[in-house]
């Protein structure tokens, strides 16, 4: 996993509320066995019409915001299927962040997991952010990962965001569990001596 | 101190709490299929790491199989590789594979149950979001994305937070007509999508304790679409009789022995939740969804309500709009061009007998599409063995072979794009049964009469010929 610390971007607008995994990236792409690639097909059924050609009122065909590595979307972003490809089309397309006042449970998971961020404002500073995108396509947030931080542009105070500590240092180290979880082998193998709920 | 049935079983899995509120957690069961393992095994390779307990997992595939020919090469070659990937990571690794042309194949939250696998105070994961299915029988038993699965393939384990306890409780007689299917697309109607995001949820309440074992797996298998991490329910002589003599449930003292414990499943009486949700059984009516999450449902007859909240309308109308309906409107009378009974929801014996009672006799309409696709091979052997396939061919509907078909339409059983499908699925996304494929989710009795009819229509009289038939 890459190490994540700091960011500087744009952020591509996506004011959608309940965006689910099939949506992010439909199953019929599910078909590779890497993680590499799905980035073409992110938002596919949104980006592309049925003839292939990109739809130009998809936000991600908007030439003002090529090159945005900050996913801004609606409240319970990732909701739905658990596929992680989800979070890797996500990150194979270039996001790095995404913005939601609201994350569903597995989506944040697999997010971590691969090294893009889920970062959760709240309900009123998601519509400031969103105001601020559509007044100014250009506008660059500053993600402050080490202090949990999001710098908005003409706000005096950064935005604060939660994350869980671990979580936090393994994204700043590019670590992820197996490491910590194959640490606690002697625990394990004590612990499975001792089950007494199988049958 | 009184504990929840979720925080028993919970409890009695950490290996170790670590600081900050995360705990290791052991889990007794990996379930795993085809499209979301192979990258998994890739990456345990990768680190030159084995499996740490091949002889706990169980692999089917499911969710990119045809459901036709099964006993022939598979056409699409990106299906077929991923098949073939997933036989030659169970053989290498030494994973129980219950393939295509397996007496066990199938959907991998039907197989589970029906070969006793699944069983009360296990964990069990998988890859897979209705891993919530397998609750029905008081398991802690949730979805978890690919690297999750990597890591419970090297450590048994996961590093998890403890998610907070919700209780829905189901209380009164549900009517004629009225399934375990419209008792969750109640439910999430009711507390929306987003609903019991950060909740495990217990099913109580004397409606919930009614339910057969089908019927309380299909509730639990929705719990995900209310954004819970899962749904259980306490295990019960209902539980009991259908585990015993399945083939991997515990024999002769051993089953004493494992029935004696998981008589103790259960949340005490004074066992605190963290949200509590009630609701009369007896108000419940056949259910079906006009938009496109789960949580857009109402009962059949109703209008198509208003948003709840202004600041939901953008994202509300854009999903009316790819439904083509209006707020305001009645579906009654609707023309539907395609049925699928089938998926993890709603494919068991019970599902498809369900179908068959209603369309002996019948024939669907001329212009309607209907297909059935069983949960398992089992089932589909369960149908062949009772008759139902002769009912339902006479009827006009097409009995294919075990897989998760037109749910997410991987393989090439999809709903054409614009078209309405009255589905026993679970999901009701854009796109979700194929592109621009517009579902609509009720129960298999719903999507029998509907097949029937060829429109939607209030099912409440068709309920009572039904009821009269038994
Ligand atoms: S039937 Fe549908 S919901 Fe169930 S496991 Fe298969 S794809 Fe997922």
């Amino acid at each position: 996993m890459e190490k994540f610390a700091t960011l500087r971007s744009g952020v591509v607008p996506l004011p959608i509320e309940n965006v689910d995994t099939d949506q992010i990236i439909p199953a019929r792409f599910l078909k590779a066995t890497t993680r590499e690639g799905f980035g073409r097909n992110l938002f596919a059924d949104w980006r592309y019409a049925a003839d292939g050609q990109p739809k130009p009122d998809f936000v991600m065909n908007d030439a003002r915001y090529q090159g945005h590595q900050i996913l801004l979307a609606g409240q319970n972003f990732g909701c739905g299927s658990s596929r992680e490809h989800a979070a890797w089309a996500l990150y194979d397309a270039g996001f790095r962040v995404v913005i939601s006042s609201y994350f569903a449970d597995i989506f944040r998971g697999n997010a971590l997991n691969t090294g893009l961020l889920p970062l959760q404002v709240t309900p009123a500073e998601l519509q400031e952010l969103f105001a601020l995108v559509a007044q100014d396509a250009q506008a660059e947030l500053t993600v402050d990962l080490p202090s949990q931080t999001l710098q908005v542009p003409g706000r005096p105070e950064p935005m604060h965001f939660e994350l869980d500590a671990y979580k936090k240092e393994c994204l700043i180290n590019g670590y992820d569990d197996i490491d910590f979880l194959l640490s606690q082998e002697s625990a394990i193998t004590t612990f499975e001596q001792q089950r007494t709920w199988i049958f | 101190m009184p504990h929840t049935l979720f925080d028993k079983i919970w409890d009695a899995h950490v290996v170790r709490a670590v600081a900050g509120g995360l705990s290791v957690l052991y889990i007794d069961k990996h379930l795993i299929h085809e499209v979301t393992s192979p990258q998994a095994f890739d990456e345990l390779t990768a680190r030159g790491l084995t499996l740490r307990r091949p002889g706990q997992m169980l692999a089917t595939a499911d969710h990119n199989v045809p459901t036709r020919h099964q006993d022939q090469p598979i056409q699409d070659p990106l299906s077929r590789s991923q098949v073939e990937k997933l036989t030659e990571n169970c053989a290498r690794h030494g994973v129980e594979l219950y393939g295509l042309g397996h007496p066990y194949q199938g959907i991998v939250h039907v197989i589970g149950p029906e070969l006793g696998v699944t069983q009360p105070g296990l964990t069990i994961v998988c890859g897979d979001s209705h891993t919530s299915t397998h609750g029905a029988f008081g398991a802690i038993a949730f979805g978890i994305g690919t690297s999750q699965v990597a890591q419970v393939m090297a450590s048994q384990c996961l590093l998890l937070d403890k998610p907070k306890r919700m209780r829905i409780t189901v209380d009164g007689e549900l009517l004629p007509g009225v399934s375990a299917k419209d008792v969750i697309l109640h439910v999430i109607a009711q507390l929306g999508t987003g609903g019991a995001t950060g909740y495990f949820v217990e099913y109580a309440g004397s409606a919930i304790r009614s339910l057969s074992m089908e019927g309380r797996m299909t509730v639990c298998n929705m719990s995900i679409e209310m954004g819970a991490r899962g749904g259980l329910i306490a295990p019960d002589a209902t539980t009991f009789e259908y585990l015993h003599g399945r083939p991997f449930a515990p024999q002769g003292e051993a089953w004493d022995r494992a029935v004696a414990y998981w008589q103790t499943l259960f949340s005490d009486e004074a066992a605190q939740f963290d949200a509590e949700h009630r609701f009369e059984a007896s108000a419940i009516r056949p259910m079906i969804t006009f938009g496109t999450n789960p949580g857009m449902g109402m009962p059949l007859a109703a209008h198509i309500p208003a948003p709840a909240a202004a600041a939901e309308a953008p994202s509300f109308e854009k999903s009316l709009r790819y439904m083509g309906f209006a707020a305001g409107e009645s579906l009654l009378g609707k023309e539907i061009s395609h049925v699928f009974i089938g998926s993890c929801t709603n494919s068991r014996i019970e599902d498809l007998r369900t179908v068959a009672a209603y369309v002996r006799g019948k024939r669907k309409a001329p212009h309607v599409e209907a297909i059935i696709v069983p949960g398992s091979k089992q089932v589909e052997q369960q149908a062949i063995a009772e008759g139902l396939d002769q009912v339902l061919a006479a009827a006009g509907f097409e009995l294919r072979e075990p897989g998760c078909s037109a749910c997410l339409a991987m393989n090439e059983d999809k709903i054409p794009a614009g078209a309405y499908c009255v589905s026993t699925s679970n999901r009701n996304f854009e796109g979700r049964q194929g592109p621009g494929a517009r579902t609509l989710l009720a129960s298999p009795l719903v999507a029998a009469i509907t097949a029937v009819e060829g429109r939607l229509v209030d099912v409440a009289e068709y309920v009572l010929e039904y009821a009269n038939q038994d």
